[in-house]
């Protein structure tokens, strides 16, 4: 992540949280569409460019399948010459992963319960003008892992 | 000539189909909202969640008008949760 040009590095990691709304939680299962999950990343990582054109780096990495409490399940790190930006980038990423990517996930409760968690619809991704967004296919900086 | 397109359910839509994946053939020039209709027909539990699922063919969100063609894969996408 580090770069010369680059004076703030945020990183952002979501963790497997003991509780929500449902009770208390023990673990929690990951799932994704995972050809669509990565279309839709790659995307994320194009929109941080474009919307702060100087930022040196984004990484994205979230993790699939079944995960402890405590556990990291998702990590974004975004590099860039000023913290305002690199906090704005990172945060704008880690909201789009909750609302727009094809992933689900299944949390499994102390009593033995299993139950979705309640999401988002996905929206079509269009520009300002409605017309559909398409990637390059150039970026790799991001994963989703087992 | 018929259509066969491949059918992906993920998250509460898998629970609901009872399976990830199947395939179904359908009349040629069908609509995105004609294959939901003979899923929904097939897995009855499917339809009480249709209004939040999002329809995805070949990876990009589908309208319920847009047209199937040979060889689409269609996928029936629940709410979305990461993070």
């Amino acid at each position: 992540m580090g770069e010369p040009g680059a004076g703030a590095v945020v990183l952002f990691l979501g963790t497997v949280r003991d509780n929500s709304e449902a009770g208390s939680v023990d673990r929690i299962e990951y799932e994704a569409y995972e050809p669509m999950a990565e279309k839709r990343l790659e995307r994320v990582e194009e929109d941080v460019f474009r919307r702060w054109p100087e930022t040196r780096v984004v990484k994205i990495v979230h993790r699939l399948g079944g995960l402890a409490v405590g556990e990291v399940s998702v990590a974004v790190a975004v590099s860039s010459p000023h913290r305002a930006e690199a906090f704005e980038a990172c945060r704008h990423v880690i909201e789009t992963i909750k609302h727009d990517v094809p992933i689900w996930k299944r949390e499994r409760l102390a009593d033995g319960r299993e139950l979705w968690v309640e999401g988002t619809p996905a929206a079509p991704w269009k520009d300002k003008k409605d017309r559909p967004i398409h990637t390059h296919g150039t970026s790799k900086n991001h994963a989703l892992r087992n | 000539m018929p259509i066969r397109v491949k059918v992906l359910y993920f998250g509460q839509a898998r629970d609901a189909a009872g399976t990830g994946a199947e395939e179904f053939s359908l009349p040629s020039t069908s609509s995105v909202g004609a294959l939901v209709n003979v899923s929904t027909k097939a897995h009855q539990l499917l339809q009480g969640m249709s209004a939040s699922m999002r329809i995805a063919v070949n990876e990009e969100i589908a309208r319920e008008g847009d047209r199937l063609s040979d060889g689409d894969v269609v996928a029936f996408l629940p709410p979305v949760a990461g993070g």
